[in-house]
């Protein structure tokens, strides 16, 4: 590594380090201001005194929050769509993406397949029509809107595809020769290879599920059936906090913006605790699709 | 070898993928079919085969509405000011990244910077709603050095600067880390050759490290075409109201308050399909440009 040692290299360093340490400060105070708001007590929070640091530090916020039945269904819904969204997601990618990665020698019809996919993936019929279909198939309300429509997602099977084309060919060659079918080839030789890549896209899907809410919005004409993002739109934007289910006179102690920001937090801390994971493998993950040469 | 011999190895490659071209068909071909509402009097109790044809009546219609030029123009405007910004932002701060050797002081920020990518635009939007509120800290902070206090989402002169700077804040850490793989890509020797040859720092950058990742911004360049009319509907949606859709309003969020509140589903899918159509050619010039300026292909 080259050092350098003029004075003017030196002071653009001290001058890098601060813009760099500022803005991603900067990134971070929305969030540390509205943890602080979420601690505090009712005068300080609707008074607008707090600034980065609670004031009549109190825990009540989260406790009414946390004890919130409409809040905790709603938590529940979510923790279920991300298990079984994410568990159908890597299950299609996978079965998608292998036969996919084989020359049409090998797997004739290969080109249509992939054209199939990718047209599929660059023309959207919109809004509208989807909503429609969804529909029609009677998923409205159902666990199933949220997951089905989107149980597929293309550009997740097309790098798992380019990830699997990089598997050395020899191993399967190999195994196939020994008799080993597809199927085992699949399991015993491509996954255990691709564990980086898998857990790259499952991390994916899986914050992709948790933050969801639009679906949710159009799909789920009962409020009950909310997940967490969508029934958190009713209390943050549109300010309805009787959809909370906290009694009145709990409301009269405590400031309605500590309580909204005590569920942003709460909403937040399931990405918290699995972004070091996201972030050892979103590296690898974005390697694989969009710098590949 | 006879077509027997062939299945007898092949067939689970079929079995294979036969569930996600089930899955594809049902929910992206059939609603693809679906965009013949734009041509019908659509209802729903007829559904797509039986609902009448009116021909380009909708579109006709569409074309009249004053909205029209708005939500495009809106779109348009929001989106480029939001790709340009993000692009430039994140070369900016790839360079500064690049240059800061600190191996530790380096991931940390990149830990920060990351994070907002992975929140949604609830969580974002209700603490921008927060924030940026008459009473909110941005607008307490200006009062205390003397400012005005501004209307950050609710009036037409910072609607779009807000949801340009607040997609700014989401997405420009994130965009970083192409151009820093491309960065970490560039051979040292270039840099040690320059140095030994009396180039200080700054010519190293311009005439090393800049043109080490000219492709990677010109593939990230041509990909964003496919991006101009994708303003970001979910952030306009959280963010938004009816004092500001003079300046806010964009294609998607009009499609849902016609299509899903009002229920005039034949309107929207027309304005749906307009914009499915043209996104279709963008992204197509898009990939077609990404493969003839930088070899990039997804396939």
């Amino acid at each position: 590594m080259i050092r350098d040692r003029t004075w003017f290299s030196r002071l653009f360093d001290s001058l890098n380090y601060l813009f760099l340490a500022g803005f991603a400060i900067l990134c971070l105070l929305p969030l540390v201001h509205i943890f602080a708001v979420s601690l505090s007590g009712r005068a300080p929070a609707t008074g607008g005194f707090v600034s980065f640091w609670p004031i009549d530090f109190t825990l009540e916020n989260y406790e009414q929050v946390m004890g919130s039945r409409n809040f905790l269904r709603s938590f529940v819904i979510s923790v279920l769509r991300v298990l079984t969204g994410t568990s159908l997601n890597m299950l299609l990618v996978i079965l998608t993406a292998y036969p996919l990665s084989k020359t049409p020698r090998v797997f004739k019809g290969r080109t249509i397949c992939i054209w199939f996919f990718v047209f599929a993936m660059l023309f959207d019929g919109g809004l509208i029509p989807s909503f429609l279909v969804v529909r029609s198939l009677g998923l409205l309300n159902t666990l199933g809107a949220l997951i089905l429509p989107n149980a597929v997602p293309i550009f997740s099977v097309i790098l798992m595809m380019n990830f699997f084309r990089d598997v050395p060919k020899e191993l399967e060659e190999s195994a196939l020769i020994d008799g080993a079918s597809h199927w085992r080839v699949l399991w015993h030789i491509y996954i255990p290879l691709s564990l980086p890549a898998i857990a790259t896209l499952t991390l994916f899907s899986a914050v992709n599920h948790w933050n969801a809410w639009f679906d949710g919005l159009i799909y789920m004409t009962d409020t009950a059936n909310y997940p967490m993002q969508t029934f958190l739109r009713t209390v943050i934007v549109t300010l309805d906090l009787t959809q909370v289910g906290i009694n009145p006179q709990d409301l009269q102690r405590l400031s309605d913006r500590a309580i909204r920001g005590a569920q942003i937090i709460v909403a937040t801390v399931p990405i918290l605790v699995v972004y070091p994971f996201l972030q050892r493998y979103f590296i690898s993950g974005i390697k694989l699709g969009a710098v590949k040469e | 070898m006879t077509f027997k011999q062939y299945m007898k190895r092949a067939w689970p490659l079929y079995v294979m993928i036969v569930p996600g071209i089930v899955f594809v068909l049902l929910f992206r071909y059939y609603p693809m079919y679906g965009v013949v509402i734009a041509f019908q009097d659509f209802s729903p109790a007829k559904g797509f085969a039986r609902s009448p044809w009116i021909g380009w009546e909708n579109f006709e219609f569409l074309f009249s509405l004053p909205e029209f030029g708005r939500i495009f123009s809106n779109t348009l405007i929001i989106a480029i000011s939001k790709i340009v910004a993000d692009q430039l932002g994140a070369i900016i701060l790839a360079l500064l990244l690049n240059e800061a050797r600190r191996i530790f002081f380096r991931r940390t920020i990149q830990t920060l910077i990351y994070l907002p990518h992975f929140l949604s635009w609830i969580v974002l939007g209700g603490i921008l709603l927060d924030i940026l509120s008459a009473g909110g800290i941005l607008n307490q902070a200006l009062r205390s050095v003397g400012m005005e206090p501004q209307l950050w989402l609710g009036s037409n002169d910072w609607f779009r600067g807000t949801v340009i700077a607040s997609g700014f804040w989401k997405s420009v850490g994130f965009s970083t880390i192409v151009y820093l793989a491309a960065l970490t890509a560039i051979n040292p020797v270039l840099h040690e050759a320059a140095a030994i040859d009396g180039a200080g720092r700054f010519r190293r950058i311009w005439h090393i490290t800049l043109p080490g990742i000219r492709p990677t911004i010109v593939l990230l360049a041509a990909l964003s075409l496919g991006d101009v009319l994708q303003a970001g509907f979910e952030q306009i949606l959280t963010l938004y109201s009816p004092a500001v859709y003079r300046t806010g309003d964009i294609i998607d969020t009009y499609v849902y308050r016609v299509g899903l509140i009002s229920a005039q589903y034949s309107l929207a899918g027309a304005v749906g399909l307009f914009k499915s159509f043209i996104g279709f050619f963008l992204i197509v010039i898009s990939y077609w440009l990404a493969d003839r300026f930088a070899g990039y292909r997804i396939l």
